[in-house]
């Protein structure tokens, strides 16, 4: 038995086009997040669970509204959600693209990655800038320190 | 862009050699590296859908937030802390290696010597943020929740 090949010297060009891609693009976008991702997380943790005395156990509405107050805190937060979601969604675009191969199950697959991504990008914004640190019909005692001053 | 019109005949590949270490690439670090990549990478995932949502718990109100961030402070729900931030700071440094392996001749050459430098940055991390949060976790501080 053997194996035979026709026209085995048939040369074809490696890309099929050249310049721009969607796929180029999502390609430089994953290493691009990556690198600022890496900088925007491993402060949000080394901040929330390590350098804020008492760490995951200090978390409450008062740590939070005390973060948000601080623009800088609301942009580092909005722009790491932004950039972790659709890194996120297109790593799982890649790895529904991987393994399913029934069409209408990976058009749902990809739809639901899109809506998820969407959805949540939307409500992280808005929450983030919306943002009341002293409602003013809550509890006093659940409120950031600087409530009182008002 | 010439075609020839000739045709190649190839003996039958012999079977592959199944010994481990005889692979190109099943079981070495390269597999490793990229399983390791993709789970991590579902697992943050899931994680950042339930997290945006529990923080924007803030916009309901004090009381609702507080509820859902006890739930986050016990033994159990610790030690799953730590199993996310090690994918975190595994998938994170494996990213930069895979960013250096493909823009970097030299660490495309030493892609496995740099695998294990990743996995050992991942230790000496792990080894100084485990501690610290075992602490909060089990002897969290006076008057926080
Ligand atoms: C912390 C900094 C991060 C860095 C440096 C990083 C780096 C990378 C890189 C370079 C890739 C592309 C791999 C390739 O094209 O072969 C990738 C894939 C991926 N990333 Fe990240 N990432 C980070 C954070 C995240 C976060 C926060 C998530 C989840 C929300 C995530 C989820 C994924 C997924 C699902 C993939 C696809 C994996 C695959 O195709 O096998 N990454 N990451
Ligand atoms: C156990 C680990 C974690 C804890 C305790 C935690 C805690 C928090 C807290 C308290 C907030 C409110 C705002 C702030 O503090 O700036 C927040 C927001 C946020 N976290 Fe985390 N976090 C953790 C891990 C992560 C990871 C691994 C990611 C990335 C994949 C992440 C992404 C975000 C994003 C994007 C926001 C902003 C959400 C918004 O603006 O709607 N967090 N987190």
């Amino acid at each position: 038995m053997s194996t035979t090949i026709e026209n085995p010297n048939y040369a074809y060009p490696a890309r099929s086009k050249r310049g721009p891609s969607f796929e180029k693009a999502g390609w430089i976008f994953m290493r691009a997040s990556g690198v600022v991702l890496v900088v925007l997380i491993f402060g949000h943790l080394a901040y929330n669970l390590i350098w804020t005395p008492g760490g995951i156990s200090a978390i409450d509405f008062g740590f939070v509204g005390g973060k948000l107050a601080d623009p800088f805190w609301r942009w580092w937060d909005v722009t790491m959600l932004w950039l972790a979601i659709l890194h996120g969604s297109n790593g799982m675009r890649t790895i529904v693209n991987d393994y399913v191969h029934k069409p209408r199950i990976r058009q749902i697959a990809l739809g639901a990655i899109a809506v998820a991504a969407a959805i949540l990008i939307l409500l992280g914004t808005l929450i983030t800038f919306t943002f009341d640190p002293c409602p003013p019909t809550a509890d006093p005692s659940l409120l950031p320190s600087f409530c009182a001053d008002l | 862009m010439s075609e020839t019109s000739s045709s190649l005949t190839l003996p039958d590949p012999s079977p592959r050699k199944t010994s481990f270490s005889g692979t190109l690439y099943r079981g070495n670090e390269g597999m490793w590296s990229w399983v390791l990549h993709r789970i991590t990478g579902v697992a943050i995932y899931f994680f950042l859908l339930v997290h945006v949502l529990d923080t924007a718990l803030i916009r309901v109100s004090p009381e609702a937030y507080n509820a859902v961030m006890a739930t986050y402070k016990n033994p159990i729900m610790g030690l799953g802390e730590v199993v996310l931030v090690g994918a975190v700071v595994l998938h994170a440094l494996n990213g930069l290696r895979i960013i250096l392996v493909d823009v970097w001749p030299w660490a495309t050459r030493n892609q496995r010597p740099l695998f294990w430098i990743v996995m050992g940055v991942v230790v000496v991390l792990m080894a100084y943020f485990v501690p610290n949060h075992l602490i909060n976790v089990f002897s969290p501080m006076e008057g926080a929740e």
